[in-house]
């Protein structure tokens, strides 16, 4: 009969020793699984919602339908119009965050405990009864297209879009999740009424929570949110099939400073060498002021304010990818480090002392990620839509600890691939041309 | 009844605190100010030191110079190699940077909690020990005017912002941009750097914030041991900026660029900063910005121009009152297709008309004052939020009291209040408005 089942992790922190985050595991009545580390300190709780699928679910010639979608869930529901829902948004100083990316549907949401079950009750008539009123369709949209537009002379996203649609061609990851201005045009409240119907089901629901709520209290608001929720959507996107070769892309556009992308497929999320591939990459280009690519590209020669790079294991096909900004006169110097950087890491991968000293900063950096409640929230629901267990937060160090000059090296030589780089140069880059 | 399995263990060791964050201050000798912020809930500090120097304070022909220091900061000391400090924070899994603004240069280091006297040691070596080749010196100003490219002059509608700035402010070195104008950042060199820091890098112009899991009592002894022995540099003197004069004569721009093409409606008026023991007109037009521009489908502004007369894709209004000199209060809007700019301006100024004719929307202003208090719980999550309030506070010429009283000084705020200062700020004389247009596209000036 009762089938809510706490399972406690306790982690001990490897810095300071007394430090402790539990994060328990639920499930409730209903069956939903939920992670939830108490926190009564402070009178509210945040609360993070994932639905698995994402803008990549936009059907053929509807791009663009599940981020406008989303972006009407707060614009009106059941008894309210938009200025309604807002206004009782407002009147319970509750905030509630909808947002539509790639792979996922985001809905985060912070409420105080004084007025808990009547902003759960907001949240749910957003997700479960969403009015889209043509009147609100017709007013995002035009916030849709502006958005479009102003993306439509933006250098850095100018190369986004064309990197993309290069590398996955026409799959939903080779074009914006925000549409075209055709695609977002031609969408009618039927394709909308679709894609809420497709996207929002229990069968790719993730849910974490923080705050000062017990599990009883958790279990039972979780149960009201989402009981009524279809047992199963719409398929989920198919694989994207990686398109592009090494070389270079220039597309002319007037401005001072040229804007780089630059990168090829990456590693999947569940490889097991995706750990030694994170490893290769913070001291190549990761987050760390002293990477390769920050020593070689700004500090030695002040090339750039910022370069880097991000592995990026996306659902449905997985990429390296970097950033660079450069002057036109000198983005075809900062190109060309960043080449030989490229064939250096894939040849020679990284020496032992950088090795253990980025061991040292990752291990020492992560427990500093836990704090505050939205950010534990986020890296909990974050852990269960990737699949990992409650227990990686305690096993990650060791994860990272345990590999060896061996695996980096081995590692090195299968994930960089440097005639496989590709860049996209937008600006005027002096000496740099495309290479077809 | 459901049955959970016992979790009794972890939480019942917490101490009961009435609120996450304790609030403790004191000065060293040397006139440095100190404050700690105590949260004990995760092991991390933050550590932050805050200097009563910023953009404003620059010599004439010298913008950029404090940004440009604060870059430098990062290159070496007697005691470290460039890059050092920052390398150093990283291998113990922190991590650090520093911002600039035209009030305050400051620097931190984010870290775990036992760390903090490794940071504290190399944060006070360098408040006095910089050390910089020409080498140094000449890279690093290429690295900001690669910042500089990316911020400003890839960005028109940032260029533009720079210019309707300039011409807000008629004398006040507000009108400078941070980053320094771009001939000049060309021409400023290790000179210039060093005769900056050397007046006003120093303990008597700076002020510690260290928030997070530590004791008063610990901070005060590193702190004395680290930063006690720093020497002031004497005879700095309160900051006293060219004032503005009286402004009599409204100002408009247009810009027109090619990589524009969502064209914008900007406006800015001249408006009180939050003084020392007087915020209450900051406090009214901070209740202003939220009632005329906060969401969109509740904000008077949004109301009026995003669903009434549609003219408006997005509209805001924003007023920030921490600044140590005159402020300004801000909107701005984006047309609809189909909207000319002046038709999208003169709905703006008859929204604004009304709203001083109709007043306050008692409903919206008791939900907003219910936000506020919200806010202040909300706000206990976040260490770092709070560091910066009370750092941009102190840099700003607050106490320590208005920054604890400032938010009730905001609930106290009434209605006619509102309306008063709102008669007062919409000033067009005191005002300078923007047009961001597509290139050759329609307008004035073409």
């Amino acid at each position: 009969m009762s089938r809510l089942i706490a399972v406690i992790w306790l982690i001990i922190f490897t810095l300071p020793l007394r430090a402790e985050i539990e994060i328990q595991t639920i499930t409730t009545p209903a069956g939903i699984d939920v992670w939830l580390v108490e926190e009564h300190s402070i009178p509210f709780t945040a609360l993070e919602i994932r639905f698995k699928g994402g803008t990549a679910q936009d059907p053929p010639g509807k791009r663009g339908v599940v981020n406008l979608m989303t972006g009407l869930l707060e614009e009106g529901a059941g008894e309210l119009d938009s200025r309604g829902f807002s206004e009782a948004r407002e009147a319970l100083a509750a905030s509630m965050q909808y947002r539509a990316y790639g792979d996922v549907i985001s809905i985060s949401a912070r409420f105080l405990s004084e007025n808990q079950d009547e902003a759960i009750d907001l949240l749910r008539s957003s997700i479960m009864q969403p009015n889209f009123a043509q009147v609100d369709i017709d007013r995002v949209r035009e916030q849709v297209l502006s958005s479009i537009r102003s993306d439509s002379t933006d250098p850095g996203a100018i190369a986004g879009q064309t990197f993309d649609a290069m590398a996955w061609g026409d799959h939903p990851y080779g074009s914006s999740d925000d549409g075209t201005t055709e695609s977002v045009m031609a969408l009618t409240r039927d394709d909308i009424l679709a894609a809420h119907k497709a996207v929002f089901a229990r069968d790719r629901l993730f849910v974490s929570a923080v705050g000062d709520i017990t599990p009883e209290a958790l279990a039972a608001l979780l149960d009201h949110l989402f009981g009524e929720l279809p047992a199963t959507g719409a398929p989920l996107p198919e694989p994207a099939e990686y398109q592009l070769t090494g070389g270079v892309t220039v597309v002319p556009f007037d401005t001072p400073q040229s804007v780089a992308l630059f990168g090829h497929q990456g590693i999947k999320r569940d490889d097991p060498d995706y750990m030694t591939a994170y490893i290769l990459n913070e001291v190549l280009g990761g987050n760390g002021q002293d990477s390769r690519l920050m020593t070689e590209v700004r500090e030695k020669r002040g090339l750039t304010y910022g370069v880097g790079t991000a592995l990026l294991p996306m659902d449905y096909g997985e990429l390296i990818m970097g950033q660079v900004r450069s002057d036109n006169s000198r983005m075809a110097e900062a190109v060309e480090v960043i080449q030989n950087e490229w064939a250096r890491i894939a040849s020679e991968a990284i020496t032992e002392q950088e090795l253990s000293d980025v061991k040292t900063y990752l291990t020492g950096a992560y427990p500093l990620r836990f704090d505050g409640n939205a950010p534990i929230a986020r890296i909990m629901v974050g852990m269960q839509i990737t699949g990992l267990p409650a227990s990686y937060v305690i096993e990650r160090n060791n994860q990272i600890m345990a590999v060896t000059m061996e695996d980096i090296r081995r590692v090195a030589k299968r994930i960089y691939h440097p005639d496989d780089l590709h860049f996209v140069v937008v600006g005027q880059p002096e000496g740099l041309t495309s290479t077809n | 009844m459901f049955r959970v399995f016992a979790f009794v263990l972890a939480l019942a060791l917490l101490p009961t605190l009435p609120r996450a964050a304790e609030v403790t201050t004191f000065t060293l000798d040397n006139e440095m100010q100190v404050v700690v912020l105590e949260d004990h809930r995760a092991p991390v500090v933050v550590h932050m030191v805050w200097y009563k120097v910023g953009g404003a304070d620059e010599p004439p022909g010298k913008s950029g110079i404090a940004h440009f220091l604060e870059h430098l900061l990062f290159k070496g000391t007697d005691d470290l190699a460039a890059g050092e400090l920052s390398a150093t924070v990283s291998r113990n899994g922190g991590s650090d940077n520093a911002f600039t603004n035209w009030d305050f240069t400051a620097y931190y280091q984010r870290i775990a909690a036992d760390r903090l006297e490794l940071v504290m040691r190399m944060e006070a070596d360098r408040m006095r020990d910089l050390q910089m080749t020409e080498e140094d010196v000449r890279t690093e100003r290429d690295v900001v005017l690669e910042e500089r490219n990316q911020r400003v002059d890839n960005d028109p509608s940032a260029q533009f912002r720079e210019q309707t700035r300039a011409a807000q402010f008629l004398n006040h070195p507000y009108g400078i941009p941070i980053i320094g104008w771009r001939h000049e950042i060309e021409q400023l060199n290790r000179d210039d750097a060093f005769a900056f820091y050397q007046r006003y890098y120093a303990p008597n112009n700076a002020v510690l914030v260290v928030g997070g899991d530590v004791k008063p009592d610990e901070v005060r002894a590193l702190a004395e041991t680290h930063y006690g022995p720093v020497l002031p540099t004497p005879g700095l003197s309160e900051r006293e900026r060219p004032q503005e004069p009286p402004q009599l004569s409204e100002r408009r721009l247009t810009y027109s660029d090619p990589r524009v093409a969502q064209p914008i409606v900007s406006r800015s008026y001249l408006a009180a900063e939050r003084d020392k023991g007087d915020q209450t007109e900051a406090a009214r037009l901070t209740i202003l910005a939220r009632l005329l521009g906060g969401n969109g489908a509740t904000s008077v502004l949004g109301r009026k121009l995003q669903y009434e007369t549609q003219s408006a894709v997005y509209v805001s209004a924003y007023y920030d009152g921490i600044a140590l000199d005159d402020t300004t209060f801000n909107l701005v809007l984006v047309p609809t297709p189909g909207t000319e700019l002046l038709a999208a301006e003169e709905a703006l100024d008859k929204a604004i008309a009304e709203f001083l004719a109709e007043g306050v929307d008692p409903d919206q202003f008791e939900r907003l004052k219910f936000q506020i208090k919200a806010s202040q719980i909300y706000a206990e999550d976040d260490v770092l939020s709070l560091v910066h309030r009370y750092g941009e506070g102190l840099t700003a010429g607050l106490s320590i009291e208005d920054i604890e009283t400032w938010p009730d000084i905001v609930l106290a705020v009434t209605e006619e209040e509102v309306m008063e200062t709102a008669r007062k700020v919409f000033d067009k004389s005191k005002a300078v408005t923007g047009w961001t247009m597509p290139a050759a596209a329609e307008g004035m000036g073409q």
